[in-house]
């Protein structure tokens, strides 16, 4: 193995299935439904799930999201907002604790 | 990654997959993929074979006023391989002696024959339903401005190419501007009534993906469309027609050029719908090409892969009895037809 992240093994995601059947066919069932159109059309949940992949940083996610929001009829400018969607509130996660470090602060300066 | 702009034809410059048999080495080559004709086998129903013919597909030339990205043809401006009237009259005594119902008209841009509007009327005097695959800026082209109207009196239905309801990848597609001058050909075909409702004018959209992925769900994309192209310019349409993006000529030289093709080929084939297989187009579709040969699908029409099998290879020896149950010439870009959902000119088929 050369890396740990290898694209080929996306293709592999099935494989889980092995050893635990029943835990990947709940989790298939559930994944399909999540996905389906609802109250957010198919496009806008590939979208968010861009975004979510770029805010837990699984290469393997923004492969398959970024051609499933192409193929449900996104464009590079949606994808981008996305993105920036997914930076701004991983951003405003570390900048919202600088409360907390000022609250230690208060407490422990004169 | 080089990122070209055409303005003439693959021809036009001599490049390698103009030539179909170079295309053909390309898409043949097994690459550990199961040989079409074994994987469409496999479903049960024996070889890929045509049942009756519904639909009478005529490439009336390949000119075009567009020099698209994807185009399978290779259509541009300086292409002048144009349908003769012969030929067209060829087509009509073909259309007179069966009971074909439907009439597809495609090129390049159909218009653009100097023998459209005769062939059109002719077809018309049979009641055929006619079909016109209208890139839509041609219609707004200096000298063809009455063609909606022509269109509109014949009672054609239209379909039009329209990548995305947005400039952004239907200009990247099919050349700058080409967004801009669609919206005013939809709002003319509106304004005839073309795409409302109970008008009697039918008006598809065609979605085809902007590069090397499979299209996502017809009817999905149909409400995007529908949605957006209404709230931005006030554009209605019927129905939007989902299509895959075979690997022939341009879009072919994007995929090798690109480096995607190996894996859009695995995509195609590993994406097979048995269910899709079953209704692809060529089992009811007759297509001839502007010079009076006689093909399976457009497809297989540019890859030049004549009708064999002992059946006619030309129009002016069509014969219904001897045209239906062929069997099909397949190649390895027939995974095209069956991936996913399936695809068609009609759209999905699955």
């Amino acid at each position: 193995m050369e890396t740990y992240y290898d694209p080929k093994d996306l293709r592999k995601f099935a494989e889980m299935s092995v050893g635990a059947p029943e835990l990947w066919k709940k989790f298939s069932d559930w994944y399909e439904a999540v996905f389906a159109a609802g109250a957010l059309t198919e496009r806008e949940k590939a979208l968010i799930a861009l975004a979510v992949a770029h805010a837990v940083q699984c290469p393997y996610c923004i492969d398959a999201y970024t051609q499933e929001s192409l193929a449900k009829g996104a464009d590079l400018e949606q994808m981008t907002e996305a993105v920036h969607v997914a930076s701004a509130i991983r951003g405003g996660a570390s900048l919202i604790h600088g409360v907390q470090m000022k609250n230690v602060n208060a407490k422990l300066t004169m | 990654m080089e990122k070209r702009t055409r303005y003439k034809s693959m021809k036009a410059f001599g490049e390698r997959f103009a030539n179909a048999d170079e295309q053909l080495k390309i898409i043949n080559q097994p690459a550990g993929m199961p040989l079409f004709d074994v994987k469409f086998e496999s479903i049960g129903i024996g070889p890929l074979t045509s049942g009756k013919i519904e639909i009478f597909q005529v490439n009336v030339g390949k000119m075009c006023n567009q020099v698209c990205k994807h185009c399978h043809v290779d259509a541009a401006p300086d292409r002048k391989e144009i349908m003769i009237k012969t030929n067209m009259e060829l087509c009509l005594s073909a259309l007179a002696s069966s009971d074909i119902l439907t009439v597809d008209i495609t090129g390049g841009a159909p218009e653009m024959n100097p023998y459209f509007k005769w062939f059109v009327s002719e077809i018309k005097k049979m009641r055929k339903h006619i079909i016109v695959r209208s890139n839509l800026t041609i219609l707004v082209a200096n000298g063809f401005e009455d063609y909606p109207e022509f269109m509109a009196e014949n009672n054609v239905e239209i379909i039009s190419s329209l990548p995305f309801y947005k400039s952004s990848l239907t200009d990247k597609q099919r050349g700058e501007g080409v967004f801009e001058k669609s919206v005013t050909a939809i709002k003319i075909l509106n304004n005839l009534g073309y795409g409302k409702e109970n008008s009697g004018l039918i008006f598809n959209l065609v979605y085809n993906p902007a590069g090397a992925f499979l299209p996502g769900s017809q009817l999905e994309l149909e409400k995007e469309y529908k949605r957006e192209l209404l709230k931005n310019y006030g554009l209605v349409f019927n129905n939007l027609l989902a299509i895959t993006n075979m690997p022939v000529s341009r879009f072919l030289d994007f995929l090798i050029s690109s480096g995607n093709y190996k894996e859009y080929m695995e995509k195609l084939c590993s994406s097979f719908n048995p269910g899709a297989a079953k209704n692809v187009m060529c089992k009811f579709t007759l297509s001839v090409g502007w010079d009076g040969k006689l093909y399976d699908c457009d497809f297989n029409q540019m890859l030049e892969l004549n009708l064999n099998n002992g059946t006619p290879k030309y129009i002016k020896d069509f014969n219904i009895s001897l045209l239906e149950n062929r069997r099909i010439i397949t190649g390895q870009h027939c995974y095209g037809c069956t991936a996913g959902a399936g695809s068609s000119c009609g759209g999905t088929t699955a």
